[in-house]
């Protein structure tokens, strides 16, 4: 019996090991398109062969945002620009570390890591420094002490919210009713992008018309500003935490004849800059889009290839927002996320 | 499933009674708040058609995913004695196919958008049929069983998707989702309506609702008398496959664009809830589908009221559930006995309902 569960146990580790080289191989040989981000800079090392670079990312599907991190990341650590990538997605911590582990005893040059989770990373980034590897966080931090990486590009969420009341600020409006639509309670994006409005509503300078979570959920939005049109109040600014709600909010605004967007009564505002969320804009339907850029994959090629050099160990990616009259097919083509 | 000759109300509405008086009582109680609450509207929208509006419309409007879905939810409980909790994320993949359709044609016509309504149903039909055997044939307990798609269901979406969240744009998207051109009334009430008659159709000119109920009510004794308990289960899943279809498409035509992380999200235990509020026996059995319909008018309506009141998003649930739990308690069998048991005391006596239900 013992014998049979040995055996087992056996059977069962070499799937998963072979299961496993699968789905990194399959992983890796794919993603394509979004070629605009990546730099033209001839490459570095190209005497010395290929730059190693090991990816340990979220998955794809977790949302639109990691979509595009995944695709920016695959364009610009391409064989055409150098590297040699090999990527690895999981959304569980335990696996993250274990590839991590696996790409340090593959030998990569380079260990670029966007961790599920902050903790338990300690051991795998000694190893790396151990043998040489160079990391680098993006997107998300990690708890562990500066010397074991590099630097790290994240994004700084409250100073989107800023860029975007910003904006509205510069809009000069004799007045800001304001329905702000909020995104999933307790989200970074949402306490990021609510900060700075809730500044203004504090300081007088804007006026809460309502202010209600829809935990991004577009038909949710539309209902909320559907009760408030019903309710007779009136208001000029729709602030929606992100573009789906933005859009159920304009569906509620168009069913009951209020305009909207560039020329409009009231200006609509939405985060994330998807693609069909810019071409609203193009159309002068909404009025500003923000975006918490997924584009770290350019800055940290350029830390790699000396391109440039980090001023601190954080580096803070510039957050990007979008006016409906400034915006370009341009503009869409490449920041703009999805199809 | 022991079916006790329970005793009737002295109001003449039997089943109906709980979802009636629920909603009268919500009406009154925003009479008392507020009664320009059912100021009804006319306007004009931003493509120039006049429509209705207001907090009524929005209710009738609002409920009508809830109510298509609520109305094959109630064929699957009185077959098989359970729910289906997975027709959000089946929606989900309905809402999927019927947008990829759209997006996978040179042009959007009305025979391109019914190709896609068809093939998502055909999909959701699919589905409900898997969900059907588990049930039907392998005798899984049907929340189970459907919790395998609950799981997976919004996962399988996000393939057909392809990860993003499509957008369709179409003047007949925008006229299933919002208004036809020249027509004041929303469209979705409409298709509830139009749902809601093929049904009564069906019902009128087949043996579905005696059969359903014979199978809900004892399984083992309608099988002797002939019927196929089986088949009858897995049609009631068909059934809600078509529905299911219904409702996704009509919530992603809302906003053209299908995100399948939240369309029809938790829309699953909204519709079990209807179901109960409208009176049915949540263990099989007999049923009504008018029950189900106005409970689901009942849970948008408590909904609409309490964004009225400008209560924050994340408490309504906390007050629905207090609500809710009021009237499932007051529909309860204990409650209902001691309630008949008062009246019998009163002059009214026993009156003896009418034994309607298979016409």
């Amino acid at each position: 019996m013992r014998k049979f569960k040995a055996l087992l146990l056996v059977v069962v580790l070499t799937l998963t090991m072979v299961l496993g080289a699968c789905g990194s191989a399959a992983n890796s040989g794919s993603g394509s398109g979004s070629g605009s981000q990546g730099g033209d800079k001839a490459p570095a090392k190209s005497s010395d062969g290929p730059i190693k670079v090991g990816v340990v990312n979220n998955p794809p599907s977790e949302s639109g945002y990691r979509e595009a991190n995944v695709k920016d990341m695959e364009a610009v650590f391409s064989a055409a620009n150098g590297y040699e990538l090999k990527t690895f997605y999981n959304i569980k911590n335990d696996e993250q570390l274990q590839a991590a582990q696996g790409f340090i005893t593959e030998g990569v040059d380079y260990l670029l890591i966007s961790a599920a989770e902050t903790t338990g990373w300690d051991e795998v980034l000694k190893k790396a420094k151990e043998a040489g590897i160079k990391v680098y966080l993006f997107d998300r931090m990690i708890n562990v002490d500066e010397s074991l990486y590099e630097a790290a590009v994240v994004s700084d969420m409250s100073k989107e919210g800023e860029t975007a009341v910003n904006w509205l600020l510069a809009q000069n409006l004799p007045e800001y009713k304001v329905i702000h639509i909020q995104g999933a309670m307790g989200s970074d994006a949402q306490i990021g992008r609510t900060g700075a409005l809730d500044a203004q509503f504090e300081s007088g300078k804007m006026t809460k018309v309502v202010q209600q979570t829809a935990t991004w959920d577009e038909a949710e939005a539309k209902k909320i500003v559907e009760s408030v049109i019903n309710s007779g109040e009136d208001f000029n600014v729709i602030y929606a935490e992100n573009d789906g709600m933005a859009k159920g909010a304009v569906a509620a605004l168009d069913e009951h004849g209020i305009t909207h967007g560039v020329n409009g009564k009231v200006i609509v505002m939405g985060f994330d800059c998807n693609k069909w969320a810019l071409r609203e804009l193009k159309a002068g339907a909404w009025n500003y889009d923000g975006q918490c850029s997924p584009f770290q994959a350019q800055i940290i090629s350029d830390l790699i290839k000396g391109v440039k050099t980090a001023s601190s160990k954080i580096i803070i990616n510039e957050e990007k927002g979008f006016d409906a009259k400034e915006l370009t097919d341009d503009d869409i083509n490449t920041y703009g996320l999805g199809e | 499933m022991s079916k006790k000759n329970d005793k009737k109300f002295s109001l003449n509405l039997g089943q109906l009674t709980i979802p009636i008086i629920a909603i009268l009582l919500l009406v009154l109680f925003n009479l008392f708040r507020d009664p320009s609450f059912f100021y009804i509207g006319i306007a004009h929208n931003n493509d120039g058609n006049i429509v209705l509006s207001g907090n009524l419309v929005s209710i009738i409007n609002g409920a009508s995913e809830l109510a298509v879905l609520a109305i094959g939810m109630t064929l699957v409980t009185a077959a098989c004695g359970g729910q289906d909790i997975s027709v959000g994320a089946a929606a989900a993949i309905a809402g999927s196919v019927f947008v990829k359709i759209l997006k996978s044609v040179p042009s959007i016509n009305g025979f391109t958008v019914l190709v896609a309504f068809v093939s998502a149903c055909i999909v959701a039909m699919i589905f409900g049929s898997f969900n059907g055997t588990l049930v039907a044939v392998f005798k899984i307990q049907p929340m189970i069983a459907t919790l395998i798609l609950y799981t997976c269901g919004r996962s399988i979406a996000y393939w057909i998707n392809g990860g993003a969240t499509p957008t369709v744009d179409s003047p007949i998207i925008t006229a299933i989702g919002s208004f036809i051109p020249g027509i004041p009334i929303p469209t979705p009430v409409l298709i509830v309506v139009a749902v809601a008659i093929a049904f009564k159709l069906l019902f009128h000119f087949t043996s579905l609702e005696l059969f359903t109920q014979s199978v809900g009510i004892n399984g083992s004794a309608a099988r002797l008398n002939g019927i196929n308990a089986t088949f009858m289960k897995l049609l009631s899943f068909i059934l809600l496959g078509v529905c299911v279809a219904v409702a996704g498409s009509i919530g992603v035509s809302r906003l053209g664009l299908i995100n399948h992380e939240t369309l029809l999200l938790d829309v699953e235990m909204d519709t079990i809830l209807a179901v109960a509020i409208g009176g049915n026996n949540l263990g099989g059995g007999k049923f009504k589908i008018s029950g189900s319909i106005i409970g689901a008018y009942v849970i948008q309506m408590l909904t609409i009221t309490l964004y009225a009141m400008k209560v924050s998003s994340t408490d309504v649930k906390a007050y629905k559930a207090i609500v809710i739990i009021l009237l499932v308690v007051i529909g309860s069998p204990v409650i209902k006995a001691k309630f008949a048991k008062l009246t019998a005391k009163s002059k009214f006596g026993q009156p003896k309902q009418p034994a309607k239900g298979a016409d």
